[in-house]
């Protein structure tokens, strides 16, 4: 396949940054999006260009990291996948792609495709855990008892793999599926529950201080995430918000 | 901490659904108030009479509507200023019609559309109304000595614009409702394997009747001038 690349160039945070056309040839349809990228960043090299930086690590969706915005869609045109597990064949010999980092005042971009996603790991550090000591003492697992179904919206939740998509894509740049997730993951289960209202509430705070936007029920971010995280823990959220701020204790 | 439902944007959202189940509520009477004058000019005349003198509805619920109204127009705008300040960077290539539908994208224009309707809408019925009740003082609700309301009603929908008017609008109240329906119902946090398939359905079924169904109303009244 030959292909012609626009790719977004940026030196660091303050530079304005621009769309750099690049043309790649000879890639298999068999090859991942990110093998993609690397051939074209060889081809950069020898033509004395700088590669461009992007993220990725597992490469077998399970990190989270590769974010791009590919052909005006987060992780491609594909579903249910990260943009490693994205193929060539998804693309058409001599089409043109479009490569754009998250764009999100919440996620600023670092350099080229690559941005800062730590206001994730903020909202995270406000309340996305359970505070009890794990070490040496491990309760079997089945002495607390825990409905099937409760088990099974945690688990489905707690697939979050903290990408971003859902931000990326979303019009309104909201992170309402991402903190949704992390807030039910817990919810759910009873060693969550103790620590619920406080949760929530510091999530929701620290997401919009972040400067995440407000959530207009699109969609968007469930038909783009790739661990299909339903938009039905945003609703759950929402009750555990109301009810967390209607009856704090603290 | 935050836990204020006007200090978050879970708590400001809750609110704009609240706002716009007052207003779907509102429509609804509204509707069927109107759908009189095409059953019975007698019976519409009667409760507009109603609806016009009643203290309780003239002076409590007249005010919490029109406040209901500012109220969600200004929340609306002031949550879209928020979300595009979210996102200062564009994309170059954007395709969010793959995983979104123009009416979820686009409240605040539909919305903005009714509001513009809404003027002339007031300039209409509201202003006349409010100049004969509380600058006139005339409470009769009678001109000529016969019952107002059907006949300015029915006037006012013989001038072909006007008439034009009001249904292109109410195609946007359409568009509006056929996503702000099931999307209020998500903002407060209901969402359920059973019912959540029949409210989406039932707003669509809201947004194709009360619009369509007002547009009808205006038709029927342009058709049968005498
Ligand atoms: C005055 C003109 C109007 C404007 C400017 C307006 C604007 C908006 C906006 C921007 C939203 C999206 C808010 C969000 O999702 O965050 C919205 C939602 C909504 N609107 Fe309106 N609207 C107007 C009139 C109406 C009317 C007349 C009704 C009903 C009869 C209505 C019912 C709704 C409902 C039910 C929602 C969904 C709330 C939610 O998603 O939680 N709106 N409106
Ligand atoms: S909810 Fe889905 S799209 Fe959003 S961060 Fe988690 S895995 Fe990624
Ligand atoms: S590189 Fe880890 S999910 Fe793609």
């Amino acid at each position: 396949m030959d292909l012609t690349l626009k790719v977004w160039r940026q030196k660091n945070r303050e530079e304005k940054g621009r769309l750099e056309t690049y043309k790649v040839t000879g890639i298999s349809e068999h090859a991942s999006f990110l093998e993609m990228l690397d051939i074209m960043n060889e081809q950069l090299i020898k033509e004395g260009t700088e590669p461009v930086a992007f993220d990725h690590d597992c490469r077998e969706g399970i990190c989270g990291t590769c974010s791009l915005y590919i052909n005006g869609e987060a992780h491609g045109p594909d579903r249910k996948v990260t943009t490693c597990q994205l193929h060539m064949r998804m693309f058409k010999d001599g089409e043109t792609i479009y490569i754009e980092p998250w764009r999100s005042a919440a996620m600023p971009v670092i350099k080229d495709l690559i941005v800062d996603r730590s206001s994730f790991d903020r909202i995270q550090q406000s309340g996305g855990f359970v505070s009890v000591n794990t070490s040496g003492n491990t309760q079997d697992a089945n002495a607390l008892p825990i409905p099937k179904m409760n088990a099974d919206k945690a688990f489905d939740a707690a697939a979050c793999i903290g990408c971003g998509a859902c931000v990326a894509t979303c019009k309104n740049s909201s992170a309402m599926l991402f903190v949704a997730a992390k807030v039910s993951q817990f919810a759910y289960l009873p060693q969550g529950k103790v620590e619920a209202k406080q949760r929530v509430l510091n999530m929701v705070e620290q997401m919009d201080i972040e400067g995440f936007g407000n959530c207009t029920n699109t969609g968007a971010c469930e038909v783009e995430c790739p661990k299909s995280i339903s938009i039905e823990y945003i609703a759950k959220m929402n009750r555990e918000f109301l009810s967390a701020s209607c009856s704090s204790e603290s | 901490m935050s836990n204020g439902l006007s200090d978050s944007s879970v708590g400001r959202k809750v609110l704009m659904a609240l706002s716009g189940f007052f207003l779907l509520f509102f429509l609804m009477q509204h509707f069927v108030i109107n759908l009189f004058s095409v059953i019975s000019a007698d019976l519409f005349n009667e409760i507009s009479h109603f609806m016009g003198t009643n203290g309780l509805i003239q002076f409590v619920l007249q005010p919490i509507l029109i406040f209901g109204f500012l109220f969600h127009l200004a929340m609306g705008m002031y949550l879209e200023r928020k979300n595009s300040a979210a996102r200062p960077i564009k994309y170059a290539m954007d395709k969010p019609s793959e995983n979104s539908n123009w009416m979820s994208r686009n409240m605040l224009i539909t919305g903005i559309m009714v509001m513009l309707f809404l003027a002339l809408h007031f300039y209409d019925f509201w202003f006349p109304e409010i100049k004969t009740k509380f600058i006139d003082g005339d409470w009769s609700g009678l001109h000529n000595g016969e019952f107002r309301y059907w006949e300015e009603l029915h006037h006012k929908f013989q001038d072909i614009i006007r008439v034009s008017i009001y249904c292109v609008a109410f195609i946007f109240l359409a568009l509006h409702l056929s996503h702000g329906f099931q999307s209020a119902f998500q903002s407060v946090g209901f969402n359920h394997n059973k019912y959540t398939p029949i409210i989406k359905k039932l707003g669509t079924l809201y947004a194709i009747i009360i619009p369509f169904g007002f547009i009808f109303i205006a038709l029927f009244h342009y058709f049968t001038q005498n």
